[in-house]
């Protein structure tokens, strides 16, 4: 199993972890993950204004890669994933986007949302299987008790993402019970962490997190997952109540598969 | 050539004041073959309808075009008209120059040349009407209701006490529907078993009515006075007739761990089981989902403790064929399923329940026997939030009904007052959008639950519930009115979710060739005057299926139905409609095309012989039209690739007249 993978650049810096053991993890799992040749910023923050096609146009490049290469486009950073699938719809639905960002790209061949993009964990779920990743743990985490963090930007906005139920969604808890631990259902695994409102008013982000923390220790958790380098560093380093070991799943995934130390 | 007289109407300003009806009357006359037109105020007044018959009779008319509105408003009257001066009442053809021009246009000129090119298409159609005469059909006084709810209960007894036989046909063990599971009813509070019971005894006594449970309609053909309806029976697994209701069967049932859909799964049932105490038939049927005996071929413990006999496992689905004039429609309504609202944690925590599910946790004959508990623990609550609108008034959203399901205000505030009531110490919340309690004493009960009874009442809209570890409820919510967000936290949470027909319906309406709009409630013929009968004649409408409706609603409209039935039934046969089609013989293939789209299955193919011009005989397979079936609609006229197939008042010269005359 091959994809084009897209890891965007906090991969590259601060969420290094996040692609070290999902790469090693897919080796176990046969799948592989070709990087892209000259990628380049997702844009970040998928823009909300209607002309805005700037921004998009990095998004653009990756899919089109992707499509030449005639490979699906893996995905890892949960905020470079919704970038890109959004500006993928777009392509797709977006008569507008469509034209401007063909008229100014002048491909050979147009693009028109063609690629498939798929996230890491969906590419567990639904390529390689939650039970075929059970068969490949080495080291079931059985002692763990982990409550997953989505976030929002997997979620939302639901229609688009297309990802799991937003309001109750079951794809980490079902990764989780697939190496071995026990999934901790709490109720703001879907909430907002602070975001990039951290920047100005740390406080409001202290408060987001302290929710999620408190309600998940409070439901027995010991330790919390998450697939967002923003999520990752609100949770670790803005949270000040009920702190808990925070994990990117890979993490976790690359300890159950027998790998952890060998990503190091 | 016909002698053809035409009638501008002004409809008051409703036609004149788009329409110059003088230039309309003046321009019509020079058409060939009008030897009068003229214009009048109210055509369809007595005044209007006079000045018809006189230039009739004076200017010994053959035919006539009125023109004024749609012909679904007044084709009738002015048939009766021209019938009362002699003319055939076939030879009138109405041109719509109000719905179809002056309503729609704003300038005069514009709609006036529009009125004029109506007029000449009716005129040219009217050069080939041919007088027809109505037959007659006759009218089985036998009636059909769908569904054993309340409103399906009461439209069979009001028939039945005019001295028609009725069938009710329900697709549960039992009838009741939906009020069965209610505990009180609002404005009242009078409880629903003790005024639903005594009339689903009577409906079962009533020598009149039959009742076929645990049965559904299959296939329905023919039309208004002579349906033909074939009916299932689903195996009960049971003989209802040797079956006493004793419930032995129940009790010795060693399979015990079915969710029992009568309390909304909230507690279990055995294999074979009655729904309630009270239901009429009072027969047990078994669950063959469940039943080890049918899953297992070991058990047939049953059978064994059955003192009459009755049961009998290797009972297959049974039908019925039944003659009826009238069928009526009664399949009510369901709660939506809540998955899309996760938000209010339905699926996350079983102290999320629906309304229906908390008139089950306070009906004494309920799983907690009728006293207040949390489903999860089994505790007394203290503090209850309710959430109205859930699923209800979701305009434009991709989730959800865009109506309001009406019924929900108040049977909240009747939980609301009766959670006070019954329980002092408990803290009780409604959240709403707007509170919409129209009605014979509703805003009053609804503000004796604010005022006497201290419900606290907050405008806003509930935005998450979030299950803690203690077990409550963290309901987060903002008040509008306040401009504040509340933090509330609760040990239930009641949600209001919105209702919607039956599942059945929609096949059903498919069956019954009825209309139904987009939320798939039935329509009605029209929506203020003629509110209980479906546009497909003979086909009558009680209760929810027709749109949201509290039980007093709805025994109105019940009766309201059987009103109109009877009004049908009492008659010995019915006018049929003599524009239906008619196959020329000569030209028809046999190809069969009018038979697959013919809707009432009016169309035949017979072998007949037929003089050949070499002087043979040849036998050939040609299609023959029932005209007593015949609706009139006009499909196989189109489908027909030979032009053999043509239809009487409408036939294809007439159209392609009028369209010539359009395109002049």
């Amino acid at each position: 199993m091959t994809f084009s993978y897209y890891p965007g650049c906090t991969l590259k810096a601060k969420g290094k972890d996040l692609e070290t053991y999902a790469v090693k993890s897919a080796e176990v799992l046969g799948v592989t993950m070709e990087e892209l040749e000259d990628w380049q910023c997702c844009g970040a923050v998928y823009p909300m204004a209607k002309n805005e096609i700037a921004t998009k146009l990095s998004s653009v490049r990756a899919l089109v890669a992707a499509r030449d290469k005639g490979q699906d486009l893996l995905t890892l950073c949960s905020a470079c994933h919704h970038v890109i699938k959004r500006v993928n719809n777009d392509m797709a639905n977006d008569q507008n986007v469509q034209l401007k960002a063909n008229n100014y790209m002048a491909l050979d061949v147009p693009y028109t949302g063609e690629t498939t993009v798929i996230h890491y964990l969906e590419m567990l779920r639904d390529r390689v299987g939650f039970d075929n990743l059970k068969k490949a743990v080495v080291n079931p985490l059985k002692d763990m008790k982990i409550a997953a963090y989505y976030g929002c930007l997997l979620l939302r906005p639901s229609k688009a993402m297309s990802f799991d139920d937003p309001e109750n969604p079951t794809i980490m808890e079902d990764f989780i019970k697939a190496i071995g631990a026990t999934p901790v259902v709490y109720p703001y695994r879907n909430e907002c962490c602070g975001g990039y409102v951290a920047m100005e008013n740390n406080e409001y982000a202290t408060q987001k997190c302290n929710t999620i923390c408190t309600s998940a220790t409070e439901m027995g958790a010991d330790a919390i997952i998450t697939a967002c380098p923003l999520c990752m560093y609100n949770l670790d380093a803005n949270t000040t109540e009920n702190n808990l070991p925070v994990y990117y799943f890979t993490q976790l995934l690359a300890r159950a598969l027998g790998v952890e130390e060998d990503a190091q | 050539m016909q002698r053809i007289g035409v009638f501008v109407c002004w409809c008051g300003s409703n036609i004149a004041g788009t329409v110059d009806v003088h230039k309309v009357a003046e321009a019509l006359k020079s058409e060939p073959g009008v030897v009068i037109a003229t214009q009048y105020q109210y055509m369809c007044s007595e005044a209007g309808q006079t000045l018809i018959k006189d230039a009739i009779r004076d200017h010994k008319l053959t035919g006539i075009v009125v023109c004024s509105c749609s012909p679904r408003m007044h084709e009738a009257t002015f048939r009766k008209t021209a019938a009362a001066a002699g003319l055939n009442p076939y030879m009138v053809e109405i041109a719509n120059i109000r719905e179809q021009c002056s309503w729609i246009h704003k300038d005069m000129e514009v709609g006036t040349e529009k009125a004029i090119i109506l007029g000449r298409a009716a005129i040219a159609k009217v050069h080939l009407n041919a007088p027809l005469v109505a037959g007659e059909s006759p009218v089985v006084k036998r009636a059909l209701v769908i569904g054993g709810g309340i409103a399906g209960i009461q439209t069979a007894l009001d028939i039945a006490d005019a001295g028609f036989p009725v069938d009710i046909v329900e697709t549960k063990p039992t009838i009741g529907g939906k009020m069965a599971q209610i505990d009180k009813t609002f404005p009242t509070l009078d409880c629903a078993a003790c005024i639903l019971t005594p009339k689903m005894v009577d409906a079962a006594q009533h020598d009149k009515i039959n009742i076929y449970a645990y049965s559904e309609v299959a296939e329905v053909k023919g039309f208004v006075g002579n349906f033909s309806v074939k009916i299932k029976q689903k195996a009960r697994m049971v003989d209802p007739v040797k079956c006493t209701g004793c419930g032995l069967c129940v009790e010795k049932c060693p399979m015990k761990k079915v969710p029992n859909e009568f309390n909304l799964g909230m507690d279990k049932r055995s294999a074979i089981y009655i729904p309630f105490a009270q239901a009429v038939p009072k027969v047990a049927t078994i669950d063959p989902t469940a039943c080890l005996k049918m899953k297992t071929g070991k058990c047939g413990l049953c059978a064994t403790v059955c003192e009459a006999g009755a049961i009998d496992y290797t009972q297959q689905d049974s039908f019925i064929e039944e003659k009826y004039g009238a069928i009526v429609v009664a399949t009510g309504y369901n709660p939506i399923n809540l998955d899309q609202f996760d938000e209010f944690a339905y699926n996350q925590s079983p102290d999320v329940v629906t309304s229906l599910e908390f008139e089950r946790l306070t009906n004494a004959a309920g799983p907690t026997a009728g006293t207040l508990l949390r489903p999860s623990d089994g505790k007394h609550p203290h503090t209850l939030v309710f959430v109205q609108c859930v699923g209800s008034r979701c305009d434009g959203a991709e989730k959800g009904k865009s109506y309001c399901s009406k019924i929900c205000c108040m049977y909240t505030a009747k939980h609301a007052m009766l959670c006070r009531e019954k329980y002092p110490d408990t803290e009780v919340y409604v959240f709403y959008i707007d509170v919409r309690t129209p009605g014979k004493n509703f805003d009053e009960f609804y503000r004796r639950a604010v005022e006497e009874y201290g419900v606290k009442y907050i405008k806003g809209m509930v935005g998450k519930v979030a299950p803690q570890a203690d077990g409550s409820l963290l309901v987060q919510a903002s008040d509008l009115i306040e401009g504040e967000q509340l933090k509330i936290k609760a040990d239930m949470v009641v949600l209001a979710a919105a209702i919607e027909p039956d599942q059945s319906a929609r096949p059903l309406a498919t069956m019954l060739t009825a209309s139904m709009d987009t939320n798939d409630f039935f329509t009605e013929a029209h929506p203020k005057l003629r509110p209980v009968e479906s546009p497909t004649a003979g086909v009558f409408l009680s209760g929810c299926c027709q749109g949201p409706k509290d039980i007093p609603e709805t025994v109105s409209q019940a009766s309201g139905a059987a009103a109109k039935v009877i009004g049908l039934l009492v008659k010995d046969s019915l006018t049929c409609n003599p524009c239906v089609a008619h196959s020329d013989e000569l030209m028809c293939n046999g190809c069969s095309a009018c038979e697959k789209v013919c809707p009432y299955g009016a169309i035949t193919y017979q072998d007949k012989e037929f003089r050949m011009p070499d002087r043979t005989t040849a036998i050939r397979r040609v299609a023959s039209v029932n005209p007593a079936v015949c609706q009139g609609c006009g499909a196989c006229t189109v489908a027909c690739p030979s032009g053999a197939m043509d239809l009487n008042g409408f036939s294809n010269s007439q159209i392609m007249a009028e369209v010539d005359a359009i395109c002049k």
